[in-house]
């Protein structure tokens, strides 16, 4: 009976550790996947990328430690390969900055905290004119290093220290860069809302009341 | 319900917000913040929002894979697991299919 077969660089990666790679990663690739989609913004690299994530993450499969992580693990492998082998080839600045968007972007210019705080249903409604489309390209939209943050945080759910393993970048960066990536997401949905006719367009109606967090709501 | 306060409390929890969604405050200052969301429905109006619209990003940003690359990844592994051991004139762990 086979025991060991050879990985890429030599080292063998046992048979229960195949089968054990293919029950543990298999169920993690549509993550990957939409990881993947939103870093290339590209449905053929991100093919081709989430492929050599998981050969590679195959390769090296014996290097992973039960027990930790493997969907952080694998999103690391994810990053990599993508900086090394993909973003070269996509021209793009590496790092940029955003304009400044004030806090609460999104909720202020829709009413909450100005005048009585938005019903429920009229948030869900809000929510509802978001389609699959528009958040995938406001989230496609931000800067890489500030995208790759938004989108590990908020779609996967990676806590600040998994982010900043994963991108190599210290939790304080991690921070600040999802504080304003978030901020800049929210001003591109606001921006197609008002496109749409969803949302007043504040140059229309002048400066919108610049309204302080501590504001004492009028009720 | 209170009428909202005007104490600072309110711009130190609203900084907060994102820690606090993203489950990265202590228990400490999660309680302090629970405790004025209770009392300040602004606030808790807010929270609201920023934890609906998270939902509403995650949900709209899930993507399927294609069987069909599902499938060409599942035969690159195997074919990984078949491939003559290395260096290919044999070792110990040779291949015994």
């Amino acid at each position: 009976m086979a025991i060991g077969w050879r990985s890429g660089d030599g080292r063998v990666v046992p048979m229960a550790d195949q089968a054990r790679f293919t029950e543990l990663a298999m169920p993690l690739m549509d993550s990957l996947y939409s990881g993947a989609l939103r870093m290339t913004r590209n449905p053929a690299d991100a093919d081709d990328l989430v492929q050599e994530t998981y050969l590679r993450a195959y390769r090296g499969f014996g290097g992973f430690e039960e027990g930790t992580n493997l969907k952080a693990w694998m999103y690391r492998i994810l990053t990599n390969t993508y900086i090394n082998s993909y973003r070269a080839k996509q021209r793009r600045p590496q790092e940029s900055e955003l304009e400044e968007v004030e806090d609460l972007y999104l909720y202020r210019r829709l009413g909450g905290l100005e005048s009585a705080s938005l019903s429920r249903s009229a948030e869900d409604e809000l929510m509802d004119t978001f389609s699959e489309a528009e958040v995938k390209a406001a989230v496609e939209a931000l800067p890489e290093n500030f995208r790759l943050p938004v989108v590990l945080a908020d779609v996967e759910g990676f806590a600040y220290k998994e982010i900043a393993e994963i991108l190599d970048i210290p939790i304080g960066t991690v921070m600040s860069r999802l504080h304003r990536g978030r901020k800049a997401l929210q001003k591109s949905l606001f921006d197609y809302a008002v496109t749409h006719g969803l949302a007043d367009d504040p140059d229309l109606e002048g400066e919108p009341e610049p309204v302080s967090a501590a504001t004492t709501v009028d009720r | 319900m209170n009428e909202p306060t005007e104490d600072g409390n309110c711009t130190e929890t609203l900084q907060e917000l994102y820690q606090f969604l993203d489950g990265e405050l202590t228990d400490e200052s999660r309680e302090h913040i629970r405790r004025h969301l209770d009392d300040c429905s602004p606030c808790l109006s807010a929270f609201d929002f920023q934890a609906e619209l998270r939902l509403v990003i995650r949900n709209r940003c899930c993507d399927e894979v294609p069987p069909s690359l599902r499938d060409r990844i599942a035969n690159a592994i195997q074919h990984e697991a078949d491939a003559p051991a290395w260096p290919p004139t044999g070792g110990p762990t040779g291949p015994s299919l």
